[in-house]
């Protein structure tokens, strides 16, 4: 599904993701996590397409396709999605005349018939009762005055309708209170299958709680530090991050900066 | 007047023939009654010592109306005007009532039967003037002074036909009210000074439309005025629709009285004319009043639209909120000068203004200048502009859906300008409005 080999990437010159290794394979779900400023939301939106940031060096490599080398919109429609950390608020953009749109363009790309207004809604209307989302939602403008959980929400909404291959998930967690992050959870469980997988990128352990992942990993200083199961999540709420840098910077010290990490 | 040759200028002043225009009216309308003909004349004199403006005035200093005092002026030769000629027009087969303008000149025969009713009084002005209609002979030319602007002396100097409305105490009008005022000629010069005065009465509450459109492309003039008079508690909704042809000169001033607790909204939506200049000046009068102004202009080529708005504060606890969007491609210039006066006695004013502006093209520029003047120390008083480019961060939103790069700058361009037709309560012209949007902004080529 997604081969990442030696990423490095940099914002205003500030080398951010450096040497970054990971290897997802379908039906799986990863999580990353780190400490802040590891590099975690910089690796989002680098798979994502955001042509602030730089990849110096390193290839990616998505279900055959050089990944780096296509356009944002082309990522979206051949099934990579991203659930923003900020989602942005679009005034003026009806949310359901926006996701038509984004939508239409996936089932174009896939070969498939456009579907018309009233077969949308309904499709949309089914969605919507997973996440326990308002439908007056549908008739405002994209995020427009939308709470910080509404927000969250929504994105995984989007997500529902896309149903995209490979979902990345940046902090979808912070922000939202424990009912909020339960239907967020389940609503991403619901969409897990066997062909697709999922990258969920997380600060707090928590939704770990509700969404179990097969891989975690650590992110640190731009390079993936650990890797274990589900129980390295437990690990790392128990005992924080401390003791995995401090062997890290031990072992960097000793001339062996790490093992996933390394070239 | 009458020694104005006498006078003896070896070079004829730029405005002589609208001067001259000024003198065949008074002539031709041997019947008007003495009051008008005062008023007249009266705009006449404020327009002969004003003359045209030109930028060395503070008021005009972006927007040369040279071309404008240039035009041949003269009355354009009557047309016969069919319905399915006005079907094409924005609001051209919504339910309304609706007056027809052609030229200036009202049409019954394009307007819809029975104007009018227990709620409401409709008139030609022309039919109001000459028959001495009180309200109409009381309000007529009290709100929109001839002294300050050259373009409402010369309207008044020209006062001939438009629409008077008056809405009854209490009465609450659903179906809006539409003026349309269409400009046939392609000679140039052909010019109409059409004149609107609106009654609120106490309590009522209604809705008017007002669009100036063009059935042909010519030099044409429009020098519109409306004058709006609410009493207490009314409340009026205002739309004014300025689509005239890129070849044409349009000039409107929208001038407003508002008394206690009465609640304007004004739109001004200007896309058309090759120089249009709208001035809305909201006199907010007694307490608790409230104004919302709106404003989108949509210009492209080598067109110039100017909106100047003055909101006055007169007295305590009034609020004023006033949201302009400008977009802007080609060459196309804009200008937008937004006034807040609060006077000494006005406390505890809340005034807001916001004027974003979009520059599609490295070619189109705008000028916009807040101003305010306050004199009053307990009030709230924000003004923002902006002037820019798409949000690189909602474009990208956009396309991280799948949405291209192009159709997502389309999408947002058209949000940009339905952020301020949302504001529009009436949902079929709202409708209407979002669909000219659409098809400017939206619509693929060959689509």
């Amino acid at each position: 599904m997604l081969e990442i080999k030696n990423l490095h990437a940099e914002v205003e010159g500030k080398k951010i993701l450096k040497g970054l290794n990971l290897s997802i394979q379908p039906g799986e779900v990863h999580a990353i996590m780190g400490p802040n400023g590891s590099g975690k939301s910089t690796l989002a939106q680098v798979l994502a397409g955001r042509n602030e940031y730089d990849v110096t060096e390193g290839e990616v490599i998505y279900n055959g396709l050089d990944l780096l080398e296509m356009e944002p919109e082309s990522r979206a429609r051949s099934g990579v999605f991203l659930a923003f950390q900020y989602p942005v608020e679009i005034p003026g953009v009806n949310s359901t005349y926006f996701l038509k749109a984004a939508f239409n363009e996936v089932r174009k790309h896939r070969g498939e018939p456009e579907l018309d207004a009233l077969d949308f809604l309904s499709l949309v209307k089914e969605k919507m009762k997973v996440l326990e989302l308002p439908q007056s939602l549908l008739n405002r403008p994209v995020n427009e005055g939308f709470s910080g959980g509404e927000k969250k929400r929504n994105e995984i909404f989007q997500m529902a309708v896309l149903e995209p291959k490979l979902a990345i998930l940046d902090e979808t967690d912070s922000g939202l209170d424990i009912d909020a992050l339960r239907l967020v959870a389940e609503g991403v469980n619901k969409l897990k299958r066997p062909d697709n997988s999922q990258l969920i990128i997380t600060h707090y352990q928590r939704l770990l709680d509700y969404i179990v992942p097969d891989f975690v990993h650590v992110l640190y200083d731009g390079k993936i530090i650990k890797t274990g199961g589900k129980l390295l999540a437990l690990d790392l709420e128990e005992r924080g991050y401390d003791w995995l840098l401090e062997d890290y910077r031990a072992q960097c010290l000793n001339g062996h900066p790490s093992l996933a990490g390394a070239k | 007047m009458s020694c104005r040759t006498s006078t003896a200028d070896p070079v004829p002043r730029a405005d002589a023939a609208f001067l001259a225009a000024y003198e065949q009216l008074e002539q031709r309308d041997a019947m008007a009654p003495s009051w008008l003909v005062a008023l007249r004349r009266a705009g006449n004199a404020h327009f002969g010592e004003l003359g045209f403006p030109t930028t060395e005035d503070e008021e005009w200093r972006f927007t040369n109306v040279a071309p404008i005092a240039a035009l041949p002026t003269h009355s354009a030769v009557k047309r016969d005007v069919g319905f399915d000629e006005l079907e094409r027009f924005t609001f051209g087969q919504m339910p309304v009532h609706r007056l027809v303008f052609v030229d200036g000149c009202f049409s019954s025969k394009l307007s819809s039967p029975d104007l009018g009713n227990e709620a409401l009084e409709i008139y030609s002005l022309k039919i109001a003037m000459l028959s001495g209609v009180d309200w109409v002979r009381k309000h007529l030319g009290k709100y929109a002074r001839t002294d300050e602007n050259a373009f409402v002396a010369l309207n008044t100097s020209m006062l001939e036909d438009g629409a008077a409305i008056r809405i009854k105490s209490k009465q609450r009008i659903t179906l809006p009210i539409h003026l349309l005022f269409v400009s046939t000629s392609d000679q140039a010069g052909a010019t109409s000074h059409p004149r609107v005065l609106i009654l609120a009465e106490r309590g009522c509450d209604a809705h008017i439309l007002e669009s100036y459109e063009s059935l042909t492309e010519g030099s044409t003039l429009t020098n519109a005025v409306t004058e709006i008079a609410m009493e207490e508690e009314s409340r009026l909704e205002h739309c004014r629709l300025q689509q005239e042809s890129t070849k044409s000169y349009h000039v409107g001033t929208v001038q407003a009285h508002q008394s206690r607790s009465s609640n304007l909204v004004t739109h001004s939506i200007s896309m058309g004319a090759k120089i249009a200049r709208v001035n809305i000046n909201p006199v907010l009068n007694a307490e608790g009043c409230e104004c919302v102004m709106n404003g989108l202009y949509v210009v492209d080529g080598d067109q110039l639209v100017d909106h100047h708005t003055a909101i006055h504060h007169a007295k305590p606890r009034c609020n004023s909120h006033e949201f302009y969007h400008g977009i802007l491609d080609g060459k196309a210039q804009g200008v937008f000068n937004g006034k807040i006066f609060v006077r000494p006695e006005a406390q505890k004013t809340d005034a807001k203004q916001t004027n974003r502006n979009l520059l599609l093209s490295d070619e189109a520029s705008i000028q916009t200048k807040p101003q305010l003047e306050i004199f009053a120390d307990d009030v709230k008083c924000t003004h923002g502009a902006t002037v820019g480019q798409l949000q690189e961060e909602a474009v990208f939103y956009l396309r991280a859906r799948g949405i291209g790069k192009e159709a997502a700058r389309r999408m947002l361009v058209h949000a940009f300008a339905s952020d301020i037709i949302n504001r529009i309560s009436i949902e079929p012209v709202r409708a209407e409005l979002d669909q000219i949007m659409f098809d400017l902004f939206e619509r693929e080529p060959g689509e």
